[in-house]
């Protein structure tokens, strides 16, 4: 019942079209991380001129359907003659450019959320300890805050990178010709709906087995004062007497 | 107090409120070299929040600090409270005033090592293998060059407040600031840190501690200041306060850290 020849033909084309998939993935988490960045500097500003238009970009990009944000960007920009005259066509007159924008701007919204629980756990006496010593702003961010942050966002992030693996698949819908993309079209023209879209699953099952992986590794490399403390160094702690902080 | 010979860290009429709580109600300190001032109170009598102040960590809403001859520049925002003029200025004052906190507040993703080296290195921008020098130095004399390479979250609490002081020693500051250093600690552990703060005494370092020791404002210290309702009630040498017993307020707070000692 299973035709293995057809399953591993149409498994080899859409591997073909995994280096677009894979583009998509991480030309928008680069630049939707970028955009995080500033959305999330301007939400915990203190200055409310910064701080609500961030809130409102959050709220805008997470409360509504990304592919509705992808239809906008790509059928309803292009409508305005200013849009199509401006510097911005460059991106926006490909179906793909259009794709990398949407799913950037809207990964940006969740993870700008995500660094900014990263910055409250950050306990408030090791930034005291930081201005103590006479640190910089800077230098705190730097040296402080932003691995402290980095640690306690990545499991988060972890899963926004997954979701955003998968929401690479509605890129398809404005006619880029990602793994889904192709995957329906070998469906058009074989009416197998089965075999294409368990091959297609397969590739992006893999694909956020392997991202999955990839920020635990890094998880691990980064949290060394998590893990047991070394071994075979002398003066045990006692284990009841351990950290109040 | 003298006012001819100049004071290592002149503090004076400092306010602070916390909304409509006024916690500290125009206090004066000075601190000469070799000085270690035991700052005693009651909890909430503003003695924490008064050494907070010291280094900026709160704004006062009034008063002076004068470091070393320099005075910290402040400006009044458009509402009324008191601003550093410069952070620049507040951030080389905090470089001269070593902090230890009563909940160690050592940086949890950097080893002991490194939590020594840090403020030296990119604050006081020295290279690095002089820095480490100093801080196997300094370890060794709180007692912990062993546990270098160890995370924080691996220490108990008696040895990550020492790597603490270490942290603090390796700015050389000028003045030392202690707020509340064991009060965090187990009892057993409390021994350890007292006698790192003791040896540091007797090399002369200049010492501000905020502390419920009782037997560390008596026989370490060599001035006492008693807080009461954010004000100073009393102060003096340890004999004329423990001996004196000048104030209603001073001889109850001592005989109720008695009883409870005795318990």
């Amino acid at each position: 019942m299973i035709d293995f020849a057809f399953m591993s033909d149409t498994l080899l084309k859409l591997l073909g079209a995994l280096p677009t998939t894979l583009t998509l993935f991480f030309s928008s988490l680069a630049l939707g991380l970028l955009l995080a960045l500033v959305v999330v500097a301007m939400r915990v500003s203190r200055w409310p001129l910064l701080s609500y238009p961030a809130r409102f970009y959050i709220m805008l990009f997470r409360g509504t359907p990304l592919l509705i944000q992808m239809f906008l960007i790509y059928y309803g920009l292009g409508q305005f003659p200013a849009v199509r005259h401006s510097v911005l066509w460059v991106v926006l007159k490909s179906p793909y450019g259009c794709a990398v924008i949407s799913l950037a701007l809207c990964t940006a919204g969740y993870t700008a959320e995500i660094i900014r629980g990263g910055l409250q756990s950050v306990p408030r006496g090791q930034i005291e300890a930081g201005q103590a010593v006479g640190m910089s702003r800077w230098t705190l961010l730097w040296r402080v805050i932003g691995p402290i942050t980095l640690r306690q966002a990545l499991p988060a992030y972890s899963t926004e990178a997954v979701l955003l693996v998968k929401s690479t698949a509605l890129a398809s819908l404005v006619t880029v010709w990602d793994v889904t993309g192709v995957a329906q079209q070998i469906i058009q023209r074989t009416y197998r709906t089965m075999e294409v879209f368990i091959c297609a699953a397969l590739i992006y099952l893999v694909l956020n087995f392997l991202v999955v992986r990839a920020v635990a590794w890094v998880e691990h490399r980064l949290s060394p004062h998590l893990r047991e403390r070394p071994l075979g160094a002398p003066g045990k702690p006692t284990p009841e007497t351990a950290p109040h902080s | 107090m003298s006012t001819h010979v100049q004071a290592a860290l002149s503090v004076a009429n400092i306010h602070k409120a916390f909304g409509a709580a006024q916690v500290l109600k125009g206090i004066s300190l000075d601190a000469h070299k070799g000085d270690v001032i035991s700052i005693l109170g009651a909890s909430g009598s503003g003695k924490s929040t008064f050494l907070r102040c010291i280094n900026l960590l709160e704004t006062p809403d009034e008063g002076r600090i004068v470091l070393d001859g320099e005075t910290i520049e402040m400006k009044r925002h458009r509402d009324g409270r008191l601003l550093p003029g410069s952070n620049r200025q507040v951030e080389a004052m905090r470089s001269k005033l070593g902090m230890v906190f009563q909940s160690f507040n050592l940086w949890s993703h950097m080893t002991v090592l490194q939590n020594v080296i840090e403020g030296p290195m990119r604050v006081l921008k020295r290279a690095r293998a002089e820095c480490v020098e100093e801080a196997e130095h300094l370890l060794h004399k709180v007692g912990l060059y062993d546990h270098r390479d160890y995370y924080p979250a691996h220490l108990s609490g008696g040895q990550q407040q020492r790597v603490a002081i270490a942290r603090a020693l390796a700015m050389n500051p000028q003045v030392m600031l202690f707020d509340e250093p064991t009060s965090a600690l187990d009892p057993e552990l409390v021994g350890e840190v007292l006698r790192v703060m003791r040896a540091l005494a007797e090399e002369g370092r200049t010492m501000l501690v905020v502390t419920h020791e009782m037997g560390f404002a008596r026989h370490v210290s060599n001035r006492v200041v008693f807080m009461q309702g954010g004000q100073i009630d009393c102060e003096g040498t340890p004999s004329e306060l423990f001996e004196g017993l000048p104030t209603e307020r001073f001889r109850q707070f001592v005989s109720s850290h008695q009883q409870r000692n005795h318990e």
